[in-house]
């Protein structure tokens, strides 16, 4: 039971990271351009079907992730300069339309591009395979892979953002948007560079869990709900909020699928507790975000209004 | 009779003490300016008394009731309404929708969903009232993103005097109007003084010392000096402090 | 009569005439789309009602649309299959949902309102994913299209598609009054300025709440007229990309008027239609389309409409 938790536990940790990937490009981009997104899920899948392409073709997994991060941050380059750079000033609602009509265009275009048919990725030699964890317990090296280039990540966003004067702009502009307006010339560039960043986040988060999980077209749905939910918990603009978010909603969301039942089952009887449990899991994180946000209406770590 | 009374009110941002330990009594029926120079906290001030903004610490009393904690719907029920120093209007009403959607917040329930309100005759001749009163009549129909900035402002207070209120808070009614239009605003609020309780937060001197009855000086959160205009004007510590360019 | 309503009767009419359009050049099908564009045209109006008066972008709206669809499916399962009790049964499951997840949604503001809605219809949706006994993720089919006073009258789709319009028809004049009314004008207030309302009595958030729950009733009540269409119930009526759908019609219409907002149903039930028959990757199109319309009409068709208009005078 112990080793099952901790088991999760870790399965848990590691989709957390994912969606820390995902998050932090996106909150960023909430946070200093106040701008919605929706097209950010598209950018996981195509991240994971660019990785699936170039694996294939090159017949080596590193030199298909290098390509795949290298085109996704392409990908944001343009998109940005097509796009999304008309729709800075303009409401909401309208950012909310042209990217969810980004969303269609692009997924369908995938479709197009590789089929419908969920697509597979080879695991790279050096990280198959499982290493002991506790007792009988193993865990899959390349899951843990994930987890430390995924902490790899943080940790270089985290210099990036504390450290450097693009940080220092970042994080200006995700506390004081008008300052950062104020400084000119510089911001478009910015702007520029966060959403190419994000989109190569997210695209790195498709490619890395290409081969453990199959690449097909609904993959970026899913996440970029999931991601929305991490933003409004940790708090739109904080990438410390998405990490924190992103660990918790990964980590609910993993555990309670395999342990709600479980626990249900200690206090009603175990057909109810099955089927209470199995319509209750999906529903954790809504729940937790719904949560967090009475109490806290800025989620987690977001500034007040 | 005081009808207001602020005791040790506290506000902070920060380090910053935008109130700071500030009181203040208003007497029924009077007219009570309070001036001071820009950033001294008059704004802040107005929307603690207004509710908008919970002080840190210190009460609010309007009419022998501690209304620290009440909010601001309730406040305008029992009779306290304000203007806002930036304009604050329905951008896309008229300006007779706009009044009279305040007439209307004080006439019976808005949970009403068939009859037409714009056929409530009821609600556009109480509104139509106030904006003569300003002198807005001929422009009732105007969306209020159409007016002028002086209309505005001039609306701004048709408004809040649709709420009917005891105690009228008003931040800067004549700032950004022309001579004409302030002349106006100046001799309406002559005539309101009396019929309701005025705080005045007016940068304009000459309307100032003109209307009130009393006179506040508030400087960094707190209130230096208070007394009738004619108090005021000899007052050495305020001359220093704020007069002094216009005494030269 | 000023423009709006005018516009709003024209379509009704319009509508009202696809039937014997059909009959006349033999094809059934034009009366199956006419039925679903006035079905969209209901959920639009319902979302209009909070998003164009009440400012308030609701990213979980199919969830409502969902609601009423199951709300057939599980009558008709414990016997009830009278339309009327289906959709009464609808909008009490709808205004219950709508009164607890609007008031946990309406304490924020912004993206923080776009997206906790958005969760709450994630949340709608895999409660019915997770549901096995009405078949889950693949949803379920209804055994036959409700009755009226217990007769099998809607079998027919004319039959049926008459009842949908006449359903409109009350959803667009019952809202047209209520616009209108006291209530209308305060909700419309909270949209123009929320510090303004309370600087003049009002406790925004009553106001919000009832609409919300409002909005979400009528819009079960699509939803069930939905399920009878189809005759068929799935989740994939409240997926996340259906709310997308419901904002795009109001978008495509002009948001904020009622006559726009059926407009923009029908364009996008049409277009859709058209573009699907043309191609297996519509939504490629669609989305091209879409993205044009807010990049280069910021007010939807109508402002294009008007614009075209406007430069023909001059
Ligand atoms: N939300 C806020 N956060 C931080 N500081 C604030 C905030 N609101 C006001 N201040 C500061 O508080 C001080 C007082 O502001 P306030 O608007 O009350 O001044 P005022 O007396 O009305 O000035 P003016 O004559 O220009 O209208 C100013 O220094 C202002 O910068
Ligand atoms: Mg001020």
């Amino acid at each position: 039971m112990a080793n099952l938790f901790l088991l999760q536990l870790l399965n848990g940790a590691q989709f957390g990271i994912l969606l820390f990937l995902v998050a932090a490009g996106l909150t960023l981009v909430f946070g200093i351009m106040d701008f919605i997104n929706l097209a950010h899920g598209v950018l996981y899948m195509l991240g994971a079907y660019l990785m699936a392409m170039f694996a294939l073709e090159t017949g080596s997994f590193w030199l298909g992730l290098l390509l795949a991060l290298a085109t996704t941050l392409v990908v944001g380059l343009v998109l940005e300069w097509l796009v999304f750079r008309r729709l800075y000033d303009r409401p909401h609602l309208d950012q909310v339309l042209a990217t969810f009509a980004l969303m269609l265009i692009l997924s369908e275009g995938v479709k197009i591009l590789w089929g419908s048919a969920p697509l597979n990725v080879a695991m790279p030699e050096l990280l198959s395979g499982s290493i002991p964890l506790a007792g009988p317990l193993r865990y899959p090296v390349y899951r843990i892979a994930i987890i430390v280039a995924g902490l790899a990540t943080a940790a270089g966003l985290w210099w990036l953002i504390a450290r450097t004067r693009a940080g220092m702009l970042l994080r200006a502009g995700a506390s004081n948007r008008p300052m950062v307006a104020a400084l000119g010339t510089d911001i478009s560039r910015l702007f520029l560079l966060v959403f190419a960043l994000g989109a190569m986040l997210a695209g790195f988060a498709g490619a890395l869990v290409s081969p453990v999980l199959s690449v097909d077209p609904g993959m970026g749905d899913s996440i970029l709900i999931l991601t929305f939910v991490v933003i409004v918990i940790g708090g739109v603009g904080s990438v410390k909020g998405a990490f924190a978010g992103a660990l918790l909603v990964g980590i609910v969301d993993t555990v309670g699928r395999i342990f709600g039942p479980i626990w249900l089952k200690l206090v009603m009887d175990p057909a109810a507790a099955t089927q209470a449990g199995r319509v209750l899991a999906p529903m954790l994180v809504y729940l937790l975000m719904a949560a967090v946000l009475s109490w806290r209406p800025n989620g987690l770590f977001g500034r007040p209004s | 009779m005081t009808l207001l009374a602020v005791r040790d009110l506290r506000k902070s941002y920060g380090a910053l003490a935008v109130t700071d330990g500030l009181s203040l009594d208003v007497a029924e029926g009077e007219l009570h300016a309070i001036i001071g120079p820009n950033g001294a906290g008059k704004t802040t001030l107005i929307a603690q008394l207004s509710g908008q903004l919970a002080p840190d610490s210190g009460s609010v009393t309007f009419d022998g009731t501690d209304i620290t904690r009440t909010d601001m719907a309730s406040r305008v029920r029992a009779g306290l309404a304000r203007s806002f120093q930036i304009t604050t209007l329905m951008p896309a009403m008229t300006a007779l929708e706009n009044v009279a959607l305040a007439v209307q917040g004080r006439s019976g329930s808005s949970f009403r969903f068939w009859r037409p309100v714009a056929a409530e005759a009821a609600l556009n001749d109480q509104a139509m009232t106030c904006l003569a009163q300003v002198g807005l009549a001929d422009r009732a129909d105007r969306p209020a993103a159409a007016m002028s900035h002086g209309e505005k402002r001039q609306l701004e207070l048709a408004v809040a005097l649709a709420c009917r209120p005891r105690l009228l808070l008003l931040d800067e009614p004549l700032a950004g109007t022309g001579p004409q239009e302030a002349e106006r605003l100046v001799a309406l609020l002559e005539a309101l003084k009396g019929q309701v309780t005025m705080v005045l937060i007016e940068h304009d001197m000459a309307a100032v010392f003109a209307l009130a009855d009393r006179i506040s000086v508030l400087v960094y959160g707190q209130i230096v000096a208070s007394g009738g205009p004619e108090e005021i004007r000899q007052d050495p510590a305020v001359r220093a402090a704020y007069l002094g360019e216009e005494a030269c | 009569m000023s423009a709006a309503p005018k516009a709003a009767i024209a379509l009704l009419i319009l509508l009202a005439l696809v039937p014997p359009a059909a009959a006349a050049i033999g094809d059934p099908f034009l009366t199956v789309i006419a039925t679903r564009m006035a079905v969209f045209a209901i959920a639009a109006l319902s979302l209009d009602l909070i998003l164009g008066y009440g400012a308030l972008v609701s990213f979980g709206h199919a969830a409502y649309l969902g609601l009423g669809a199951y709300a057939v499916a599980v009558c008709a399962r414990h016997g009830i299959t009278d339309l009327f009790l289906q959709m009464g049964a609808a909008a009490l499951a709808a205004a219950l949902f709508a009164a607890v997840s609007g008031a946990v949604s309406l304490r924020t503001r912004g993206i923080y309102f776009i997206m906790i809605t958005l969760a709450f219809g994630q949340m709608a949706y895999f409660f019915f994913v997770s549901l096995s006994a009405y078949g889950g993720d693949d949803g379920t089919a209804l055994a036959a299209r409700s009755t009226l006073f217990g007769r099998a009258w809607l079998e027919n789709d004319t039959a049926f598609f008459y009842m949908v319009l006449a359903c409109l028809a009350l959803a667009y004049g019952g809202l047209d009054r209520l616009v209108h009314a006291r209530f209308g004008r305060v909700l419309t207030g909270t949209r123009e300025s929320e510090l303004r309302m309370r600087a003049i009595g009002y406790r925004p958030f009553r106001y919000r709440l009832a609409a919300y729950v409002l909005s979400g009733m009528i819009c079960a009540v699509a939803g069930v007229l939905l399920a009878n269409q189809t005759e068929y119930v799935s989740p994939a009526y409240m997926a996340w990309t259906r709310s997308g759908e419901l904002i795009v019609m109001l978008l495509l219409g002009g948001v904020g008027t009622l006559a726009g907002a059926m407009a923009g149903a029908l364009v996008t039930v049409g277009l859709e239609e058209l573009l699907a028959g043309w191609s297996e990757h519509w939504r490629l199109c669609f989305g091209l389309i879409l993205l044009a319309v807010v990049l280069w009409s910021p007010a939807g068709l109508t402002g294009l409409l008007r614009r075209l208009l406007a430069g023909g005078r001059r």
